[in-house]
């Protein structure tokens, strides 16, 4: 086992998910599979890799700069006009703080 | 006018020698999509009133005896993860089943600016995560050349509507494949640029470090065409590239003699005996062109499928995160605090194929494994770059397969993620290393199932690549 029912539970924590005890167990035997086949990557000695972090072009590094310029940003109804709950120019949510 | 079977030339002429109007064409190809929709459920809805409106932009110019543009008056079907502002765009999911897009992506901006008509928003993999268009919320897509088999994915109704004639041409985005593999499926050409080539302002981020828009068409000059047309920098997009855009069309001047091209032994390997036969017959009309072709070796190739899947969805964890019931249509009603409001909002609206990607990026990058996956792929993913790199320096491109087997029955994957996630294994090199790469039509098997050939090229050598497909599909390797 690569991973546990806890460890799936708490993954799903970390990345806001909400899984039915259904979910879990799948998702638990699907993330062990895939994780299996993963850890091929283990076999390859990369120390003198560096992480290729990024798929750059040859530029200067200044090329994507711009000029500091103000623009017109999207209106406040605009923003708001997918807000599941707008309100007074906001999007309103539940309550923040848990007691 | 047969619109099923129309070209950008053939839309240009009877534009300019006056044989149809746009919006008499835009009209006919709206009726003919809509009547053909429910055979392969490839369009999620049409556009009839934006697309009447830039026809008739497109008449006006012709009629004032100006240039209407590259893409006049042509049929275009977009995947509906590239936004359009006030055209409801879903991303195939049941998230943003009422997302109204309050700007257009520039792919958008640019391909109406140059005449073109949107058709409609075309079917697709929830987030354009999957390999079959099977994950959309909105029902699979058929494959319109054998209805009981998918069109591939994740870009399947792109795919489809050109293949069926709904459209002439169609943006798909391909992040590990998504528009060659439903291509070759599907029997129709799709490029996937350099990666920097098309902005991507205005896509809906699947894995930044990956995602690209491209073309998919019937012909290897429709391609051409629109991609000239969507390419180059864009300042809303911090990583699309300076460099100039060559009139691609140029390129397809048929002059392949002399061109090196590289077979990967480790490309060959797995493939179903159909597929490897109509390869071999796609290299010997390569040859018989005058290319040379070598063996050549990308070594890192076995690592490929587990440095992707390690990389894209530890992106796609991550920007996937704004679906979080705040800002974007969707919340679930029964929440008290605001991370139960998270938490039931995706639970409930992420479908499942889209959570067993987030739960794996989220867990690859979870504290503890961050070395031992995250990084370790990002290494991986330098090697494999650098294969290529090497390979170039022997080579002018690369012919590979597309898929390991052309395409398959509906239902007959969706239980095994990880036999799913293996057949993306010949067009995720391409898509880590960053190169240019498309398939073109090389045939069909016994049964008429369509397969396609890859070509790879160095980055920002789209002529080349266009170049042979081109030479390839007028000698009729296609056929």
């Amino acid at each position: 086992m690569k991973i546990t029912e806890k460890e799936v539970r708490y993954v799903a924590d970390l990345a806001n998910l909400k899984l039915t005890d259904d979910e879990v167990k799948r998702f638990g035997a699907d993330l062990d599979q895939i994780l299996e086949h993963m850890d091929k990557l283990k076999e390859i000695d990369t120390s003198d890799m560096e992480p290729m972090a990024q798929v750059l072009y040859d530029a200067e590094e200044t090329a994507t700069l711009r000029a500091d310029v103000p623009r017109p940003p999207l209106s406040n109804q605009a923003a708001l006009a997918n807000a599941p709950q707008p309100g007074a120019g906001y999007f309103k949510v539940p309550k923040v703080i848990e007691r | 006018m047969d619109v099923a079977s129309l070209t950008i030339e053939q839309v240009r002429a009877g534009l300019l020698g006056r044989r149809f109007s746009a919006a008499e064409l835009a009209a006919e190809a709206l009726r003919f999509a809509e009547a053909q929709n429910p055979k392969t459920n490839a369009y999620l809805r049409f556009s009839p009133e934006r697309a009447l409106a830039a026809a008739k932009r497109v008449d006006e110019a012709i009629a004032r005896g100006e240039d209407p543009g590259p893409l006049a008056g042509v049929p275009v079907a977009v995947k509906d993860v590239i936004l359009t502002e006030g055209l409801t765009t879903t991303c195939g999911s049941g998230l943003l089943e009422h997302y109204v897009p309050p700007y257009d992506a520039t792919a958008i901006a640019r391909l109406e600016q140059a005449g073109g008509i949107i058709v409609g928003k075309t079917n697709c993999d929830e987030f354009a995560m999957g390999s079959s268009n099977e994950n959309s919320a909105f029902g699979p897509v058929r494959n319109p050349v054998a209805p009981d088999r998918v069109p591939g994915g994740s870009s399947g109704g792109s795919a489809a509507a050109v293949a069926q004639g709904t459209a002439v041409v169609a943006l798909g985005s391909d992040t590990g494949g998504s528009v060659r593999q439903p291509a070759s499926f599907c029997g129709v050409v799709g490029v996937t640029p350099t990666y920097g080539r098309v902005s991507r302002y205005g896509l809906t981020a699947f894995a930044s470090s990956l995602d690209h828009i491209g073309p998919l068409a019937r012909n290897v000059r429709d391609a051409a065409v629109l991609l000239g047309v969507i390419a180059g920098r864009d300042p809303a997009d911090s990583t699309s590239a300076d460099a100039p855009v060559p009139d691609y069309t140029k390129a397809l001047d048929g002059q392949v003699k002399g061109v090196r091209l590289g077979l990967p032994r480790e490309y060959l390997k797995d493939l179903t005996s159909e597929t490897g036969d109509l390869l071999a017959r796609g290299v010997g009309v390569l040859k018989k062109l005058g290319c040379e072709v070598r063996d050549i070796s990308l070594p890192s190739t076995e690592y490929a499928i587990a440095t992707y899947y390690i990389i894209a969805t530890a992106e796609a964890s991550s920007n996937l995160a704004r679906f979080d019931g705040v800002r974007y249509t969707m919340r679930s009603a029964s929440s008290d605090t605001l991370s139960d409001m998270y938490r039931n909002t995706r639970g409930t609206g992420f479908g499942a194929e889209c959570k067993r990607r987030i739960m794996l990026g989220t867990y690859v990058l979870s504290a503890g494994y961050y070395d031992a996956y995250y990084l370790q792929a990002q290494k991986v993913r330098g090697l494999i770059a650098q294969d290529f790199a090497r390979v170039f320096e022997l080579v002018d491109a690369v012919i590979a397969p597309v898929s390991p087997f052309p395409a398959f029955r509906l239902g007959e994957k969706v239980d095994d993620p990880l036999a799913m996630y293996l057949s993306d294994i010949y067009t995720i090199t391409g898509s880590l290393a960053g190169i240019p790469c498309m398939s073109v039509p090389c045939g069909k098997t016994g049964a008429g199932l369509p397969v396609g050939m890859q070509i790879l090229a160095r980055h920002f050598d789209e002529p080349t690549m266009l170049q042979l497909a081109d030479a390839f599909e007028k000698a009729g390797g296609s056929a």
